[in-house]
């Protein structure tokens, strides 16, 4: 009998969706493994791929006790395609079909926009480790450099449940489609990735952390919105796959708060009392607390822009179609058609940001990045909480998102982070306050320095509170090799 | 009236487009302003286009044949990233009238196939240099270059998602110069024509969709080194000097009419009418080419040529109640004959050719207009060789037969010329004379012994020039009968019957785009399955999907 829960090994693919006995897409998929193989290796510096690595994989989908942790050559990991439990008598949560039974196969009128939307997810996978393959060079512990391989070899899971779906249900087309993934290459200028964000390196570790807060968040929402799929297999893939993405975000959240950790204690430590002396905090090789929300204000206004437009009929026909829900979408309790619903939006009359009442349908995308913000408004707490413990009198804030914008109404348009229209000159003189500058990344690099002694953290990191999988303090989370 | 739409524009007054000049090479670059739309309710996003858009895009590439005829090849190209363009607007469409609608698609038809034309016409080759998204009217302008080349990005794509996403046709051409011109296979155009995504790469080629791909990280280097490739290979002669195109002369009265140097518009509203008169040359035609083209756009057959163009277009978007254009000329047939003799002499200059080919395009334009046309043949006038041209593109026509008491005008006459028989092709590709006499070529051919000499009616009647003389006793009963008749009819009726009467005859890419995939475009965008407030193209951008009647017609 065919084991949906736990990962079956008998294939070079781990999965739990019965391969072995679907001989086309297993065929497709051997197919298409040397190549996803051989892109892995040339990304990641070569000690690296054959280093020994602490990580987990996937062994269950059952959500007590789904990984099991060991060290592994990343080359070796088994990725595989895992989907969550099938839940009997599913329906289609959302839209026009809201009730019916969800699909089990591709229904055909969907089957472009279907495509569409698994292509454009599977195509931010592996941008985020491209953008983040030079990151290990300067990790300031093994322990960080183990949680970046866990989320890049996460990621490159991710990559294969994509693929599997375009494998399995959208026929040659959906093969094409897998190999340009590969294709694909973030910042290339051959075959760049299909969305802005995921085509800009991710050049410290700072910015490793907010990305992975903050960008990887936006996948979490993309993942929440599929997963409420009324096609069946890409709501089953998608709920995996957000189980993995906790610990993403876990790595960024952690990370940030760890930063600020040392901060604080290194001024506590020599009495510097003014948050905004930088030159001094800096000169304690720290990272002061305005950068941090410098960095913060670009990582959280780039995210914003991948919601795309204000008011987007793609995302509206997703929606309809069943295809896409919202977040959460069977916890709330409206008619889940929404066609005569309506839903407040930012727009832009006579230069000023103004909210203003369209069609719900046409603001799904607004819907989802406000529940977003909501989200990633947490995590910016809980840093606080740090800073206020030390007594430092600073605050972390989420800017406006009129701020910065390159995506919908406020794209390119001059406003200052709590949503101000402003000068082109008070813009300018602002900027270097709101926006990280070169200065500071020259700043940030030069800590950069890798730390890879068992147990030791550069000095502009805190330790973690715990280790992973409750590892001690000087557990070796990477087996270097030393070429 | 409603806001009249302006048909004139500089490349001052640009918002949409830029050309950078490069020797032979000119740089054409779309770049919507959203905001710039003719008309509220729509924001012109992601290189979309509305008839405003269009009309500077006419502009360019008119100015690039009189103003700039050293440029060899065009390279049209998207002023944005991540879009080359992506066609006409669908909000404007949805909020669009029927007859808006079906006015708008005609002229960027026009438009098209005379960029398309361009290379054939003028040795001006366009490129459509794509880079980003190229859907529906966006790839409908790609398809009317001469050549087209893709990025290789694995994301850029060509397509034509009309059928799939809104419930109409990419009517602009793109249907018929699929298999027509880029010989695409029907089957792989059936394909092609169904999937929203379009289709990118070595696909794209494979399929005659594009003629190359180019990898992305050199695309700009390959395009200019084709151009410049192009531009070498050119046949067309180089260091040639341009004229400019100076405004035209023109006001409007308070009750419609329209007053050029050399045509008047006079309405008649309650009769559904606007008579259309054409002034003949006061001077002799220009010595040589070399005086002509120091009259530029002043110069007699050049201004009437875009005097008229600007009448027609007008009486076409901003007067579409009267149903009826009355032609009329006056002046010295002799002169005429001089003025076009001087550009069909030297049809090897660049100035004379591109003044014949606009006047081809003007006629064109009248074939084209959905009204009953109908040309009067008084006293005074100079209908002779391209103005003799009027005659046959009109539904009837009406001549004076000897005097008229206290009409001390010269009498009517006609006068055929060389151009008449093959200098200003129709649509189908045939002289309006062959055309008219279809299947009757030895009529032709007699006509042909005619050329030169003043045909007074009797003559022009029993040649088959006009529809009927009439003499003093009928010419005013039967004319006015005729007109008030015509006026009483069935709009929809007459435009119908008169387009199939225009274009006896082959079918051409040309006549099937104005024809057949015109006429099933506009019966689509009656039908609620479009139109409907269910339809798709009125639900598009909501979220829902069109509800259709599944009944087939
Ligand atoms: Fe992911
Ligand atoms: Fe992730």
């Amino acid at each position: 009998m065919l084991d949906l829960i736990n990962v079956s090994y008998d294939t070079q693919i781990p999965n739990n969706v019965g391969l072995s006995q679907d001989k086309k897409v297993l065929k497709a998929l051997e197919k298409w493994h040397p190549g996803y193989i051989d892109w892995w290796n040339k990304l990641i510096p070569q000690n690296f791929q054959e280093s020994l690595v602490y990580l987990r994989t996937a062994v269950s989908v059952d959500p007590k006790g789904w990984a099991k942790f060991d060290y592994v050559k990343m080359p070796e990991y088994r990725w595989g395609v895992l989907l969550a439990p099938q839940v009997e008598e599913r329906v289609i949560p959302c839209g026009e079909h809201a009730g019916q039974p969800a699909w089990q196969e591709v229904p055909g009128e969907y089957r472009n926009l279907l495509k569409r939307l698994i292509v454009i997810q599977g195509d931010t996978e592996p941008a985020s480790v491209e953008q983040q393959r030079l990151l290990a060079l300067t990790a300031p512990s093994l322990y960080d450099m183990r949680n970046l391989f866990q989320v890049n070899v996460e990621e490159g899971r991710h990559l294969w449940a994509m693929v599997y779906l375009l494998h399995k249900y959208f026929g040659r087309d959906g093969r094409e489609e897998a190999d340009d993934l590969l294709r694909r290459q973030s910042g290339s200028e051959e075959a760049p990735r299909m969305l802005g964000a995921f085509n800009e390196e991710t050049p410290d570790w700072l910015s490793f952390f907010m990305f992975t807060y903050f960008t990887d968040r936006d996948g979490k929402m993309q993942l929440e919105s599929l997963a409420q799929s009324g096609f069946d297999p890409l709501s089953r893939t998608c709920r995996f796959m957000l189980t993995e993405e906790a610990h993403h975000m876990f790595v960024g959240e952690t990370g940030v708060g760890r930063i600020v950790q040392k901060t604080c204690e290194v001024m506590k430590e020599n009495g510097i009392e003014d948050p905004f002396d930088v030159g001094k905090i800096r000169d304690l090789g720290v990272i002061d607390l305005p950068t941090v929300q410098k960095k913060l204000n670009l990582h959280y206004t780039l995210s914003l822009d991948l919601f795309g437009q204000e008011v987007s009929t793609n995302a509206a026909n997703a929606f309809n179609a069943g295809i896409k829900g919202r977040y959460m979408e069977n916890r709330l309790t409206d008619d889940h058609r929404l066609q005569q619903d309506t839903y407040t939006v930012w727009d832009l009359e006579d230069g000023k940001a103004v909210q203003k009442e369209v069609p719900a349908l046409t603001a799904i995308n607004m819907r989802l990045r406000d529940d977003y913000t909501k989200d990633a408004a947490g995590g910016v707490g809980r840093w606080n909480k740090i800073i206020e413990k030390f007594g430092i009198d600073f605050e972390l804030k989420l800017p406006h998102e009129a701020f910065n914008r390159k995506i919908g109404v406020f794209a390119d348009k001059l406003f200052d982070p709590d949503g101000k229209v402003v000068s082109g000159a008070d813009y300018d003189k602002g900027l270097p306050e709101w926006l990280p500058t070169h200065a500071d990344g020259d700043f940030i690099q030069s800590l950069m320095k890798p730390c890879y002694e068992p147990g030791q953290y550069a000095r502009w990191i805190a330790p973690p509170k715990v280790g992973i999988d409750n590892k001690p303090g000087d557990f070796e989370y990477v087996k270097l090799h030393m070429a | 009236m409603s806001q009249r739409i302006d048909f004139q524009t500089d490349p001052t007054r640009y918002r949409h487009w830029r050309v950078e000049y490069d020797g032979e090479v000119a740089n054409l670059y779309m770049d919507v302003d959203e905001k710039g739309g003719l008309f509220p309710g729509y924001e012109l996003k992601l290189n979309s286009y509305d008839l405003g858009v269009d009309i500077e895009l006419a502009d360019i590439v008119q100015r690039m044949r009189f103003e700039h005829p050293e440029v060899k090849v065009v390279v049209m190209q998207s002023g944005k990233d991540k879009v080359f363009c992506a066609g006409a607007n669908i909000r404007m469409l949805g909020g669009a009238s029927h007859a808006h609608k079906v006015n708008f698609c005609k002229f960027t038809n026009e438009t098209r196939n005379t960029f398309e034309a361009a290379e054939a016409d003028s040795g001006q080759k366009y490129i459509a240099a794509v880079k980003g998204s190229c859907a529906g009217g966006g790839y409908e302008l790609a398809l009317a270059c001469n050549h087209i080349i893709l990025t290789n990005d694995s994301t850029s794509s060509v397509a034509l998602p009309e059928v799939p996403l809104l419930a109409v046709l990419p009517g602009t051409g793109g249907l018929t110069r699929v298999t027509d011109k880029r010989k695409v296979r029907r089957d792989l155009a059936d394909v092609f024509c169904s999937v929203e995504e379009g289709v990118r790469g070595q696909r794209a080629v494979d399929w005659k969709l594009v003629d190359e791909i180019a990898p992305n990280s050199k695309f700009d280097e390959v395009v200019q080194e084709r151009a410049r490739k192009f531009a070498a290979a050119s046949a067309k002669p180089s260091g040639l000097k341009g004229i400019v195109l100076e405004p035209i002369s023109r006001s409007f009265g308070e009750d419609g009419s329209v007053i050029y140097s050399l045509v008047e518009v006079a309405v008649d509203r309650d009769a559904g009418r606007a008579t259309i008169t054409v002034k003949g040359p006061d001077e002799d035609a220009p010595a040589d080419m070399d005086a002509l083209q120091s009259q530029g756009s002043q110069a007699w057959i050049l201004r009437l040529a875009r005097e008229l163009d600007d009448a027609i277009l007008h009486l076409r978007l901003n007067e579409r109640e009267l149903g009826l254009i009355v032609f009329q000329t006056q002046g010295d047939p002799v002169r005429v004959l001089a003025h076009e003799k001087l550009l069909l002499d030297n049809s090897g200059n660049w100035l004379a050719n591109e003044i014949l080919q606009y006047w081809k395009r003007v006629l064109k334009r009248i074939d084209m207009t959905s009204r009953s046309l109908v040309a009067l043949v008084e006293h005074g006038s100079c209908y002779a060789g391209v103005l003799a041209e009027l005659l046959w593109a009109v539904d009837r026509s009406y001549m004076m037969l000897e005097e008229f008491e206290g009409d001390n005008r010269p009498l009517a006459s006609i006068t055929l010329s060389d151009g008449n028989f093959g200098t200003y092709p129709m649509g189908n590709d045939l002289s309006r004379l062959e055309t008219r006499f279809w299947g009757d070529l030895d009529a032709v051919e007699t006509l042909k012994e005619h050329v030169g000499r003043p045909l007074e009616a009797e003559d022009a009647e029993e040649l088959g020039l006009v529809t009927y003389a009439y003499d003093d006793i009928d010419w005013e009963d039967e004319v006015r009968i005729f007109l008030e008749e015509r006026a009483s009819f069935s709009p929809d009726a007459m435009t119908g019957m008169e387009a199939n009467l225009r274009f006896a005859g082959p079918e051409t890419m040309e006549t099937r785009i104005f024809g057949r995939l015109t006429a099933w475009q506009n019966w689509i965008f009656q039908r609620p399955n479009a139109v409907g407030p269910e339809g798709a193209l009125q639900r598009y951008g909501t979220g829902l999907r069109g509800e259709y009647n599944m009944e087939r017609v």
